[in-house]
């Protein structure tokens, strides 16, 4: 069970942590914490699996991935685990998923490729898709981002 | 950028020690000091290439339940649908691709319940005819950084 204080805890961690010398006491003195009490509490969140780690997000654009592509691949139920698992070992894979198809939108397998630009970005695909001997699949690059943000999580 | 941005960046994406002084750790490894990471840092932040530096959560841990939608969306109509699902804080993604299914997003939310009152809500509201909802049965892969060269790889 999450705590009240856990809660607003976790809602602060999704904003900015600062970026100074003793930023976990910036945030221990808003909740009238000391800080090692805080520390103490984020490390059990991670510990947990709650939290996945601190760490820094960045625009892929701006970092010079111009090409991401979210590529969709009709796989058979039989060989999905041995596809995916090899799918996950790429290192340019960066996300790889099963999901449930939905009508006639028939895909089963999903896997996000960032690179710097679309060349390299379908050479890699074609790659896969040579090895596993995939015939149905599609690449759908992204052309816009409409919104990126993190969940709010107890907003 | 340079090489030690590049190294700072794959370690930070990776993690940021759990620590009273972080970035002091981070300058250890990098054999730099605290006050040049901090001066890397807000640089790296203030030019937009660190989008934010914080707590990365497990949805399903947390107990929250998630799917990936997509939709068909006449090009004349995209800025009014998106601006309809961009204002729900339980969507957090959303994107333009090529395909005839256009407009592909993310909702997360508390219970199974609410994200298909979500869902139905975003369609007679936006007006569309379908949307498909795609959630995931497997996780294979969740790759945390991208790499940006260097000695340290991901």
């Amino acid at each position: 069970m999450i705590k009240a204080l856990d809660k607003k805890i976790i809602r602060r961690l999704q904003e900015d942590i600062s970026i100074t010398a003793n930023p976990y006491k910036e945030i221990a003195d808003e909740f009238n914490m000391n800080e090692e009490e805080l520390i103490h509490k984020v490390k059990d969140y991670n510990k947990s699996g709650i939290l996945k780690r601190i760490g820094a997000i960045l625009y892929h654009r701006k970092a010079g991935f111009n090409a991401n592509a979210m590529v969709v691949w009709k796989i058979d139920e039989e060989d999905l685990d041995r596809v995916g698992s090899y799918m996950a070992s790429i290192n340019e894979v960066s996300h790889c998923y099963e999901r449930k198809p939905c009508g006639s939108w028939n895909y089963n397998l999903y896997t996000m490729i960032h690179e710097k630009d679309r060349e390299s970005c379908n050479k890699i695909i074609d790659n896969i898709a040579c090895t596993v001997g995939a015939k149905d699949y599609r690449i759908l690059y992204s052309t816009k981002e409409l919104k990126k943000t993190s969940m709010k999580y107890f907003g | 950028m340079d090489t030690i941005d590049k190294k700072l960046l794959n370690l930070m994406q990776s993690e940021i020690p759990i620590d009273k002084r972080p970035f002091k750790i981070l300058g250890e490894k990098l054999l730099i000091t605290e006050n040049e990471v901090l001066k890397r840092v807000n640089k790296l932040k203030n030019e937009g290439t660190i989008r934010r530096i914080g707590g990365i959560f497990n949805s399903r841990k947390i107990g929250y339940v998630s799917t990936l939608c997509a939709a068909k969306v006449p090009e004349n109509k995209i800025e009014e649908v998106a601006s309809c699902i961009n204002s729900y804080n339980e969507v957090t993604h959303n994107y333009i691709r090529e395909d005839e299914y256009n407009m592909w997003f993310t909702i997360i939310t508390h219970s199974e319940k609410s994200l298909n009152s979500i869902l139905e809500e975003i369609k007679n509201k936006a007006d569309l005819d379908e949307i498909i909802s795609l959630p995931s049965v497997k996780l294979f892969k969740v790759k945390v950084a991208l790499n940006f060269g260097g000695d340290d790889k991901n």
